[in-house]
């Protein structure tokens, strides 16, 4: 018996239009980007779109009614002293944030990248993953215990003869206070442990692409394992490490929780939407308020682009 | 005058593994000196001892004279062209080549008009704005080669170089690293797996084979005075077989007779054609003579034997090399 050249068409409807997605490559990616461009467009964008108008308008102060007329009477309110302290506070924490969390990620990424093989790798990714599959929450108020004046850390430093290292730290002024749980610095504890997986995988993830001769020939022509870090290395993984400071850098911004647990009481801007627009009532600012990260990341992205770190992508 | 390069006693292990074993040699001042071998031979591990990517776990190396043991690749002034050539990604050809003279703190001007030298060198003038990654193979090979040569190094090593071109750009680089060479009076050390590249580049050629430098001469001494079973066979095939059934030397010994040198002949001695396969310059036939399989390389002509028939073949016994008993 002699099989066919051309064997005959499939029957089955999946089969068929497995079929025809291979005959007709353009409609297959069309409908496979359909679905995503339906929910990035309308119902994400959209949202979006819908809260940048209610930044523009503004609320009645004496019928605490939202009156639907344009105005930047909202952004106004935005630059007052005590609601700018709140957008330079949480810019300022995002800002340490992502500086430390790269730092950390950096010595962390670069052994998994360049030196972790087999059972090592597996055992970083799941040490980096783990911290992430337990509760948000939990994490948060385990810190909160881990941190407070009658917590282990304090205990820690006691049994070291290191109280007076502690309490010096809690002396300094604006960061410190009465104990690391009440303090700023308590804050970007938490907030640097919360979100250094975040940093670590991308960095790690750009570091991995970079070919172990770029550094063997950077030395070979002389130069030093500083010179190499500069000129070769940091360079190349800059992109893993912006793409690492946007999650760092954003989710501290939008954080509501963490300073409200642990810290000093004062707003950031997650805590200052999260009031504004509930117990307040006062939509339009709370959208301003929301506008802000936006804006800020807008303008990161640009920079850090104008700066060439994607050049290497 | 001072070798370029000399190792004594060198081993590189790693673990249980031998990658470089117990190696002499020298490399002299100004010469092409080729390292050839297969893969695992322990001729890469060689080269990166050289340009301190690697330490010897026993033995000494020197460089012009200079104890080399210990001392990172940036404190020595050797550089490398390598084998996928490892230009910088994040920087145009220029920079790449400038790289060597900015980390030394050569000034802007200074390291530009080098770098435009060094790239009119291997005749990529004013290709200095593109990026490494719109070159061509030959292109990337040629701005590797501007990279190391900028800094004007004592020894320039290349680990094989041209194993990424197709064969007319591969010959084509051949000559003109040949040509460069001469012109600058450097000294080249060279890794390649291809006996005739090395063959025909070098000054002296080193063959490595499992850790071990089997033998070190000028590429004439090499093909013709193979010191070994092994290097008669990787550097240009050969027929090994015992001394006396070749004409030469003593019962017990070997020896090694090229395909080349084998020729048909009415007045020669009776073999079988076995296998013929036509290569356009020469055809290589498999005989069976006396129960001895050799292979030759014969002419083309109208008249040579189908596989199957009988034929007479000759040789000099002048061309026929002895090896010793232990090759």
């Amino acid at each position: 018996m002699t099989s066919p050249a051309i064997f005959a068409p499939r029957s089955g409807v999946l089969a068929r239009a497995a079929d025809w997605a291979i005959r007709h490559p353009r409609m297959f990616v069309f409908l496979m980007v359909l679905p995503i461009v339906l929910w990035l467009g309308i119902v994400y964008i959209g949202a979006l779109i819908a809260l940048l108008m209610q930044s523009f308008f503004s609320i009645d102060e004496f019928s605490g009614v939202v009156q639907h007329e344009f105005t930047l009477k909202t952004y106004a309110e935005l630059l007052r002293p005590s609601n700018f302290a709140i957008i330079a506070r949480t810019v300022a924490m995002a800002a340490a944030v992502t500086l430390a969390s790269a730092v950390l990620a950096f010595p962390m990424a670069y052994f998994a990248a360049r030196y972790a093989r087999g059972k090592w790798k597996a055992l970083f990714y799941i040490g980096v993953m783990l911290p992430l599959w337990s509760s948000y929450l939990v994490k948060v108020y385990a810190w909160k215990l881990v941190l407070a004046k009658e917590g282990i850390l304090t205990w820690i430093f006691a049994q070291l003869h290191l109280s007076w290292l502690l309490d010096a730290v809690l002396a300094i002024p604006v960061v410190g206070g009465n104990s690391l749980s009440v303090s700023y610095l308590g804050t970007f504890i938490v907030f640097v442990y919360i979100w250094l997986p975040y940093m670590i995988i991308p960095v790690q993830a750009a570091l991995e692409r970079v070919p172990a001769p770029l550094l063997e020939a950077a030395s070979d022509l002389g130069a030093t394992p500083k010179q190499s870090f500069r000129m070769v290395l940091l360079p190349l993984a800059l992109p893993g490490i912006v793409a690492g400071s946007i999650f760092t850098f954003s989710l501290t911004l939008g954080d509501y929780i963490i300073p409200q647990i642990v810290g000093s009481g004062r707003l950031f801007i997650g805590q200052a939407v999260y009031t504004q627009q509930g117990t307040a009532g006062n939509i339009p600012l709370a959208a301003a308020f929301t506008v802000v990260p936006i804006v800020i990341m807008g303008v990161y992205l640009w920079g850090a682009r104008k700066m060439g770190a994607f050049d290497a992508l | 005058m001072t070798d370029a390069v000399s190792f004594r006693g060198v081993s590189r292990h790693f673990g249980s593994v031998r990658a470089v074993d117990a190696v002499d040699f020298d490399i002299r001042d100004g010469e092409f000196f080729a390292m050839l071998g297969p893969s695992g031979s322990g001729k890469t591990t060689c080269l990166r001892l050289i340009a301190g990517f690697e330490q010897p776990t026993a033995g000494h190396i020197e460089i012009y004279g200079t104890r080399a043991e210990g001392v990172p690749p940036y404190r020595r002034n050797v550089n490398t062209v390598f084998q996928n050539y490892a230009l910088f990604p994040h920087m145009n050809v220029r920079e790449n080549v400038a790289f060597g003279l900015r980390v030394k703190g050569v000034g802007k001007a200074e390291r530009t008009r080098a770098a435009e030298e060094a790239l009119a060198l291997v005749e990529l003038a004013g290709y200095g704005d593109r990026r490494a990654g719109a070159l061509s193979g030959g292109q990337r090979q040629r701005v590797a080669l501007a990279r190391a040569l900028v800094n004007k190094p004592k020894v320039l090593l290349l680990d094989e170089p041209l194993g990424a071109l197709d064969l007319k750009l591969r010959e084509q680089m051949q000559e003109e690293l040949r040509r460069l060479q001469r012109a600058l009076g450097l000294t080249f050390v060279f890794v390649t797996h291809d006996q005739e590249e090395a063959l025909s580049m070098a000054d002296r050629v080193a063959v490595f084979a499992d850790g071990k430098m089997q033998q070190v001469g000028t590429p004439e001494e090499i093909y013709r005075r193979p010191s070994s079973r092994f290097v008669a066979d990787f550097v240009g095939s050969s027929n090994v077989v015992p001394a006396d059934f070749a004409g030469a030397g003593q019962p017990g010994e070997w020896a090694s007779l090229r395909p080349e040198d084998i020729r048909l002949d009415a007045d020669g001695r009776e073999a079988t054609v076995l296998t013929r396969a036509y290569h356009g310059r020469v055809v290589k036939l498999g005989l069976d003579l006396g129960g001895q399989a050799l292979t030759a390389l014969v002419a083309p002509g109208d008249t040579l034997p189908e596989p199957g028939a009988r034929t007479r073949i000759a040789w000099d016994a002048a061309k026929v090399h002895v090896m010793g008993a232990g090759a």
